[in-house]
C-alpha cells in the first residue's frame, strides 16, 4: 500500500474542499450564465452592453490574475468601505475576505461568462415556432420559459456545459496562490514535507479522474433524458 | 345575437415592416359558427393578419375585440404594445392557433402537448385533462399514438394532435394558418376531413388556406386579400362561383 505519512485524512479534506468549491462555483456559474445569457438576448441596449463588457472582460483576462485582483484587491476594496464608514459614520465593522468564498465567487464569476456563451448559444437553437405555440395558447413569459424554452434550451447547452464544468473542476486547483487548503495545496505540502511529489501528485490526479469521470457519466444521463423526443439522427 | 358578444371582432388593422405596410385596413367580424376562409397570394398579408388576431404580430393600428372585451394597447418606444399582457394571456387562452409548421413541442409525448395548455393556463385537473384529451385524440383518429413523441409521427399526425391540442382548449374561436400547406399531398385529406366535421359542429374558424375545395364547401364567407387590402368577400358560391375582380379570377384560374 502507498505510505501517505499521516497525510491521508488532511488529503480527504482537501478533496472534500475541491468538491465543494467547485460544485458552488458552478451553480453560481449558471445563475450568472443565465442571467448574462438574458441580458445579451435582451432588447435593452444596456442589459446588453453590460452582458457583452461582462463576458468580454472575463474572457479577457487570464483566470490566475482575475483570481488575484478579485481576493487582495477585494479585500483592498472593501477595507477602503469600511474605513470610509468608521470616518463618515462611526461604524466600526472588520470584513475579512474568505479564501473559500472568494474562490467560488471569482471561478463562478469566471465560468459565468463562459456559461453565459454557452447559454445563449443553446437558446438560440430552440425553433422560435416552438416559443410561438406556447405564446398562441396564453402562456406567460415565465411559463414559456420553464415548460418550453429551458427545457429544449438545455439539449442544446447540456455539451457545452458538461465542458465548462470539467474546465471549472480543474480551474479549482488555482484557489491553492490564495491559500485556500484544497486537494492540490495539501498534497504540494505533503510533497515537499516528505519529498515524494509523485506519490502525492498521482494520487491527485486520480481523485481528478474520478470525479471528472463520474461527471461524465451524470452529463450522459442528463443528455438522454433532455434529449427525449428527438431521433437519434436528429 | 345581441345578448352574446361577438367571439372575435377585428377593426382596421393596419401593419407596417419598416416602411412597407403589409396590412392596410383590415377587419373582419366572426360570429359564432361563422367559418372564415382567407385566400390570396403569398405576400397578400393573409398569414399576417390571421397573427395578429392573437397578438403574435403587433398591429400598429387597429382594434381588436375578443368576446366583446376590447384589447387595450399603449405606446412604447419599441411601437405599440399591448397595455396589459395579462389580458393578452387570456384572451389568447381563448383562441387556439393551428400552425403550418405544426409546432407540437417536441420535448414532449402527443398527450403531454394536449394537456400541457389545459393544466397549465387554464387550470383544469391534471386528470380531467387528461381523460378529455385521451377523447380528443381518439376523434382525430390517434389513440393509439399518445405516447408517441412529435418526431415519432408523420406530418399529417402532427397536424391532427396540434387540432387536439387547439380543442383541448374549448376555445371560442380557431384560428388555422395553412394547416395542410406543410404536408405531403396524400396526408392533406386527413386533416381536411378533421376540420370539415369541425365546422359541421359549429365551431367558428378563421381559415388561411390554398386548398379552394375547402372553401368552397365548408367556409361562411371566402376573404380574398391582396396586397394587405380586401379585394373582394362574400359567401363561397359568389366570390369563388363568380369573382368580379380580374385579379381574383386570375388566382382562381386553374395552374397549368
Amino acid at each position: 500500500m502507498i505510505d501517505l505519512h499521516g497525510y491521508g485524512p488532511r488529503l480527504a479534506e482537501g478533496a472534500l474542499i475541491t468538491i465543494e468549491l467547485a460544485v458552488l462555483s458552478l451553480i453560481l456559474a449558471v445563475i450568472l450564465g443565465l442571467l448574462t445569457a438574458s441580458a445579451k438576448m435582451s432588447r435593452s441596449w444596456l442589459l446588453h452592453r453590460l452582458g457583452t463588457l461582462y463576458t468580454t472582460i472575463i474572457r479577457g483576462v487570464p483566470d490566475l490574475v482575475l483570481m488575484m485582483l478579485l481576493f487582495f484587491g477585494g479585500q483592498i476594496g472593501i477595507n477602503m468601505f469600511t474605513d470610509w464608514l468608521y470616518a463618515r459614520f462611526d461604524i466600526d465593522i472588520f470584513i475579512n475576505v474568505n479564501e473559500f468564498v472568494a474562490g467560488v465567487v471569482t471561478i463562478g464569476l469566471i465560468f459565468g461568462a463562459y456559461m453565459g456563451e454557452t447559454f445563449r448559444g443553446a437558446f438560440l437553437a430552440v425553433d422560435s415556432g416552438q416559443i410561438e405555440a406556447g405564446r398562441a395558447y396564453g402562456m406567460s413569459h415565465w411559463l414559456v420559459f420553464r415548460r418550453i424554452r429551458f427545457p429544449q434550451m438545455m439539449r442544446h447547452a447540456l455539451p457545452g456545459l458538461s465542458n465548462n464544468w470539467m474546465v471549472l473542476l480543474k480551474t479549482t486547483a488555482l484557489v491553492s496562490v490564495i491559500g485556500l487548503s484544497d486537494m492540490v495545496r495539501v498534497a504540494a505540502e505533503a510533497s515537499k514535507a516528505t519529498r515524494e511529489p509523485f506519490t502525492f501528485m498521482i494520487i491527485v490526479a486520480a481523485i481528478y479522474l474520478l470525479i471528472a469521470s463520474v461527471s461524465e457519466w451524470g452529463f450522459a444521463r442528463m443528455q438522454k433524458r433532455y434529449d427525449i423526443g428527438y431521433g437519434e439522427a436528429d | 345575437m345581441a345578448d352574446t358578444p361577438i367571439p372575435l371582432e377585428v377593426q382596421n388593422i393596419k401593419k407596417r415592416f419598416g416602411d412597407t405596410e403589409v396590412l392596410k385596413g383590415l377587419s373582419l367580424q366572426a360570429h359564432k359558427g361563422d367559418v372564415i376562409t382567407l385566400i390570396g397570394a403569398s405576400g397578400s398579408g393573409k398569414s399576417t393578419f390571421l397573427r395578429c388576431m392573437n397578438l403574435l404580430e403587433q398591429p400598429n393600428e387597429g382594434e381588436l375585440f375578443v368576446h366583446g372585451e376590447q384589447i387595450r394597447f399603449k405606446e412604447t418606444r419599441h411601437g405599440r404594445e399591448p397595455a396589459d399582457w395579462k389580458q393578452v394571456v387570456n384572451m389568447r387562452a381563448r383562441l387556439s392557433m393551428v400552425f403550418q409548421s405544426f409546432n407540437l413541442w417536441a420535448h414532449m409525448t402527443l398527450l403531454e402537448n394536449v394537456i400541457e395548455a389545459p393544466i397549465h393556463v387554464l387550470g383544469k385537473p391534471k386528470q380531467a385533462a387528461i381523460e378529455h384529451a385521451r377523447a380528443l385524440l381518439e376523434r382525430v383518429g390517434l389513440a393509439e399514438r399518445a405516447d408517441y413523441y412529435p418526431a415519432q409521427l408523420s406530418g399529417g399526425q402532427q397536424q391532427r394532435g396540434a387540432i387536439a391540442r387547439a380543442l383541448a382548449m374549448d376555445p371560442e374561436v380557431m384560428l388555422f394558418d395553412e394547416p395542410t400547406s406543410a404536408l405531403d399531398p396524400e396526408l392533406v385529406g386527413d386533416v381536411l376531413k378533421v376540420m370539415r366535421d369541425l365546422a359541421e359542429e359549429g365551431r367558428t374558424m378563421i381559415v388561411v388556406t390554398h386548398e379552394m375545395a375547402f372553401a368552397r364547401d365548408v367556409s361562411t364567407q371566402v376573404i380574398y386579400l391582396h396586397q394587405g387590402q380586401v379585394e373582394e368577400a362574400g359567401p363561397p358560391a359568389e366570390v369563388l362561383g363568380n369573382p368580379k375582380s380580374e385579379r381574383l379570377k386570375q388566382f382562381l384560374a386553374p395552374k397549368h
